[in-house]
């Protein structure tokens, strides 16, 4: 899998996040190995869309996530946001950059200063940017915990007093408070119960129609990243298998992978019997010395000998699905072709 | 009377029984007051059989677990009810009898395979600990029984990895330790807390197959403690739904999916995201938080929640009933499907038309 290619990147004037092979690399302490995070992936994100990354613990989809805000900045390749590329910046630009894009977190407890009181919290970017008078952010705060649903008469208590879905409301809360174009979310309902997990879900649905956000939703569970994303983004080591609509790669997934990834999902349905035989056999190779060619050839049940040799390009299988496979699950004439 | 309808119909059912809770109460002191973690809770479990135990954080799931197996702390706890395990009465064993069952007859995994195993200590020495002091096997041959463990719980290279520390092995990896740990003694009744939670879905599909295989294998009841309907349907007999510490319904499992009574098992499984909903799909979601335990609501613990509650649901706590299906038993007095529920429903769907329109 998990190829490189650009061909199903929109026009740069179209998209509001346009990232082009971007590569992470962290050195191994003084060993001179070094771990391949991400490498060279490209994917954009249209204005107002929301755009799902998904795959297993160790994919490089947070690592993704965090290099768009410069957290630390990528080792090579380009982030242009709103026509700005990001990928030169320092200091004072890179902080100016991160009021349009704000990120939330995996764990909402630990994400949240446990000694100070949610109004402070919340208030913090606005303080920073020195944005209004003391009123006015007192205002817009609570306006922003009620469109969270927090009760801004609790704003004086600290986040051990709330629940892990109310403690992610106040993150959200902190994230949207100085109005950010663009929002990433990063694992943000996988620590979260069920029932809980649906109210931040609907929760974020409701806050992108009311502020015009555009989204990145990272997670690994494909059924939440399904009801939040139009388009939705398979990652693999650190490469990038299949782009496609959120309907059309649940309906017919062309990566083995992806197809793999979609039967893992338990479904509340006990006359579906859950069949041991489609599972991805083993464990994820290291990312300090990947597979050649397609990366997920060691684990792929498909893999061939070309899929050793030749790394496998993103390309056009109709519709604006994208797949890095040689020979993928659905597309006329693709296996042919190879 | 909900006890005695539970009972009368265990009594029906085949004398195979492994494990019987019956009015089954843990409180823990707190400065606040008495928690009432568990607070009634009667069901029991036939050899080599499933259940899965579901209910949202701070249910009591995880308590009503750890309370039968003896783990929780003496000095805080207040526990009353009986716990009959291969019919002996464990309910007042101390430690140290219990002891004796650790391992040997129950054991359990855990939900963060990061911290359940010793980190300053080597894979091999944890599994073949319980073999050499409990089984009372030569040092040789508890390693001969280790890597064999440790070729059933799907770990390729057993002998090396018997010498190496947690540290060097993935999450999913653990997990699999964790479970030959638990299986080395051949319990015959294994809990299994949230043990995947923690774990990516293609881990977790994996964990969850190995646990259903090891089951069937070794005939081992096992209760299977999750907050996810999803996990249990494909691979429990049973499913116990837990409420703010009491059990709320009990059914077979296909019994409970195609005939749910009690409106808070609708509400978990429609709060999952459903693959083959198109994107975008409104979840439906409980409102509200569950109750804090130290003074429970009166009358039906979920009716402050409820979009079905009547006047009734908050005086008057429902009993645990049985349903028309054999044995399924729901605590409701408006289950899913009556009269009552049907009128309370087009009230909303009333309410929601209206909203909509306005």
């Amino acid at each position: 899998m998990a190829g490189t290619g650009t061909a199903h990147l929109h026009a740069p004037e179209e998209a509001m996040l346009r990232v082009e092979n971007l590569t992470m690399e962290f050195p191994v302490g003084r060993t001179g190995l070094k771990v391949h995070a991400v490498s060279g992936i490209s994917f954009d994100v249209l204005p107002g869309e929301t755009l799902g990354l998904v795959g297993e613990s160790g994919c490089g989809k947070s690592t993704t996530g965090k290099a768009l805000i410069q957290l630390p900045a990528p080792t090579s390749g380009s982030v242009r946001f709103d026509g700005q590329e990001l990928s030169g910046l320092k200091g004072e630009g890179i902080r100016k950059l991160r009021t349009s894009m704000q990120m939330i977190f995996q764990d909402p407890i630990s994400s949240l200063n446990p000694r100070r009181k949610v109004r402070d919290i919340v208030a913090e970017p606005l303080h920073i940017w020195n944005i209004g008078t003391q009123d006015e952010r007192r205002k817009r705060v609570d306006e922003v915990l009620e469109t969270v649903g927090i009760d801004p008469n609790n704003a004086d208590r600290r986040p051990h007093q709330f629940s892990g879905g109310q403690c992610q409301r106040i993150s959200i809360a902190r994230a949207l408070v100085i109005e950010p174009k663009l929002l990433i979310c990063d694992e943000p309902v996988s620590a979260l119960d069920v029932s809980v997990q649906a109210q931040v879900l609907n929760l974020l649905e409701d806050l992108k129609a009311k502020y015009g956000l555009t989204m990145i939703f990272i997670a690994h569970d494909l059924a939440v990243v399904k009801n939040v994303s139009d388009r939705v983004c398979v990652m693999y080591l650190g490469k990038v298998c299949e782009v496609a609509r959120s309907d059309d790669l649940y309906a017919r997934p062309a990566h083995p992978y992806t197809s793999r990834l979609l039967t893992s999902i338990p479904v509340p349905d006990p006359n579906i019997k859950p069949d041991p035989s489609l599972r991805i056999q083993g464990e994820l190779p290291s990312p300090m010395a990947p597979p050649s060619g397609c990366r997920f050839r060691t684990r792929c049940p498909f893999a061939q000998e070309k899929c050793a040799a030749e790394e496998p390009q993103l390309r056009d299988i109709g519709l604006g699905h994208y797949v890095a496979c040689h020979f993928p699950l659905v597309g006329a004439g693709s296996a042919s072709e190879a | 009377m909900s006890r005695q309808t539970l009972q009368s119909a265990q009594r029906r059912a085949d004398s195979a029984t492994l494990l019987e809770v019956r009015d089954l109460r843990t409180h823990f002191r707190s400065p606040r007051g008495l928690v009432r973690a568990v607070d009634g809770v009667t069901f029991s479990l036939a050899r080599g059989k499933a259940l899965g135990v579901v209910g949202e954080s701070g249910s009591g799931k995880t308590v009503l677990s750890r309370s039968i197996m003896g783990l929780l702390p003496k000095r805080t706890t207040v526990r009353s009810g009986e716990v009959i395990f291969e019919g002996l009465d464990i309910s007042n064993y101390g430690a140290k009898q219990m002891r004796d069952l650790w391992g040997t007859e129950m054991s359990m995994i855990f939900q963060d395979p990061m911290t359940s195993l010793n980190p300053v200590v080597k894979v091999g020495r944890q599994i073949t600990e319980s073999l050499t002091q409990r089984l009372d096997l030569p040092k040789d041959q508890a390693i001969d029984t280790a890597r064999k463990l440790l070729g059933d719980v799907g770990i390729p290279e057993p002998s090396r990895r018997l010498n190496e520390y947690p540290y060097q092995l993935s999450g999913g990896m653990r997990q699999r330790i964790a479970i030959a740990v638990a299986l080395a003694c051949g319990p015959t009744l294994l809990f299994a807390d949230e043990p995947t939670t923690a774990l990516d879905v293609t881990v977790q599909a994996q964990i969850l197959d190995l646990l259903d295989e090891q089951r069937r294998d070794r005939n081992m009841a096992m209760i299977l403690v999750t907050h996810d309907l999803g996990v249990v349907a494909g691979r429990t007999d049973e499913i116990a739904v837990m409420y703010a510490g009491k059990l709320v319904e009990k059914a077979p499992t296909r019994a409970l999916f195609a005939n749910m009574k009690m409106p808070y098992t609708e509400a978990l499984l429609r709060s999952i995201p459903k693959m083959e909903d198109p994107s975008h799909t409104r979840l439906q979601v409980i409102g509200g938080r569950p109750p804090d335990l130290i003074s429970p609501p009166p009358g039906c613990r979920f009716a402050p929640r409820c979009p079905y509650a009547q006047e009734r649901c908050r005086v008057e706590e429902p009993p645990l009933v049985e349903a028309e299906t054999p044995d399924h038993f729901y605590a409701c007095w408006y289950p899913v499907g009556s009269p009552e529920w049907a009128n309370a429903q087009d009230r909303l769907n009333t309410v929601a038309n209206v909203g909509g329109g306005a």
